[in-house]
């Protein structure tokens, strides 16, 4: 069993997050933007054996459940509808920090098929924090109707990520990112997200920052992703930080000034 | 191009283009997360009784803005 708060004082990330490890192989996170059927999946995958309830510290709906696949055991936990993981709602908030500190094995991005435009944002900001990403194109059926066709393996190549598109009310495609997911929890698939790239002053600025948070904060939390919301000014994320990195083992990143991108962003 | 007025101020069921989003910091991102970003179509939806908030057709999502935050993207009217 490892060392316990009890023992040790201090919460390990998973711990805090309540996704304990310990009855489960993989931790897979479920992200969409509201209403593109991130809780039809969910229960399509997890059936009834589903734990619901708050997560900690915030009136933020919180279900996750299991599911076996040849044999390993994965845990679902939805996390809350948003439109981005960075403009501070405590929903957004539970997103970020829990793809960025429990890191999960795999993180399911739930689409709206007939609305790619709007959903990529969420889909692309997840990317930024982890390559281990599976897309799922949902509600394909409805798509359909509207006379929107989605090409899933283009969409995978320019994305750089498993793509599968889905109907999760009928079941159909849902086989499909259970194996997915699976090859990326196991490491058998690698996905490789194309890096987005931002105006030659602000990756400038990255250039210079991202090897002093890389020798700050390891390889715990990708260091461009990071680098990005400190010339942000994300001050909250920086809270968040110190308080889920072990105490003590944070210096401060930066102190100073910072410049203003938001124009050139 | 046409006038440049802001998003409050577009009555019911008229559509514009977005030309600009002046706000800053977390409303900012929070305009832009939404998908109003520069050369995006909105459509005036409907107006609560009291005439905030508004509605709004934004990227297939109805959005409701408070006057104060609608007041902050810049549109010129379309069509």
């Amino acid at each position: 069993m490892g060392l316990t708060y009890q023992s040790t004082g201090q919460l390990t990330t998973r711990e805090m997050f309540d996704a304990k490890s310990d009855n489960c192989d993989y931790i897979i996170a479920l992200a969409g933007n509201p209403n593109t059927g991130k809780s039809t999946v969910f229960n399509a995958l997890t059936g009834l054996r589903q734990h619901t309830g708050n997560w900690p510290g915030k009136t933020v709906q919180r279900a996750e459940g299991n599911y076996i696949y040849k044999s390993h055991r994965y845990r679902l936990i939805d996390l809350p509808g948003t439109y981005s993981l960075l403009s501070n709602s405590a929903d957004e908030e539970v997103a970020r920090d829990f793809i960025c500190f429990a890191r999960p094995d795999a993180t399911i991005v739930v689409l709206d098929a007939t609305c790619l435009e709007r959903n990529l944002n969420l889909a692309l900001q997840v990317m930024e924090i982890t390559n281990k990403v599976v897309v799922c194109v949902n509600l394909i059926d409805e798509a359909r109707r509207k006379k929107i066709q989605v090409d899933a393996a283009k969409l995978s190549e320019r994305l750089g990520v498993p793509v599968v598109s889905t109907a999760a009310r009928s079941n159909e495609g849902l086989p499909r990112l259970i194996e997915l997911v699976s090859d990326v929890a196991s490491k058998r698939v690698c996905p490789k997200p194309q890096p987005v790239s931002y105006s030659k002053d602000l990756e400038e600025a990255i250039a210079r920052l991202e090897p002093r948070v890389r020798d700050v904060i390891g390889k715990d939390i990708n260091p461009r992703w990071l680098t990005l919301r400190l010339l942000d000014g994300d001050t909250r994320l920086l809270q968040a930080i110190e308080n889920h990195l072990n105490a003590g083992r944070t210096a401060p990143v930066v102190h100073g000034r910072r410049r203003d991108y938001s124009n050139g962003a | 191009m046409s006038d440049t007025i802001t998003l409050n101020c577009l009555g019911n069921g008229s559509i514009a283009l977005v030309k600009e989003v002046v706000a800053e910091g977390l409303t900012r991102r929070r305009l832009l997360d939404l998908g109003l970003v520069p050369g995006t179509k909105v459509e005036v939806i409907r107006r609560s009784p009291v005439g905030d908030p508004i509605a709004f057709n934004i990227r297939g999502a109805v959005i409701a803005l408070r006057r104060e935050v609608a007041g902050k993207v810049l549109v010129s009217p379309w069509g």
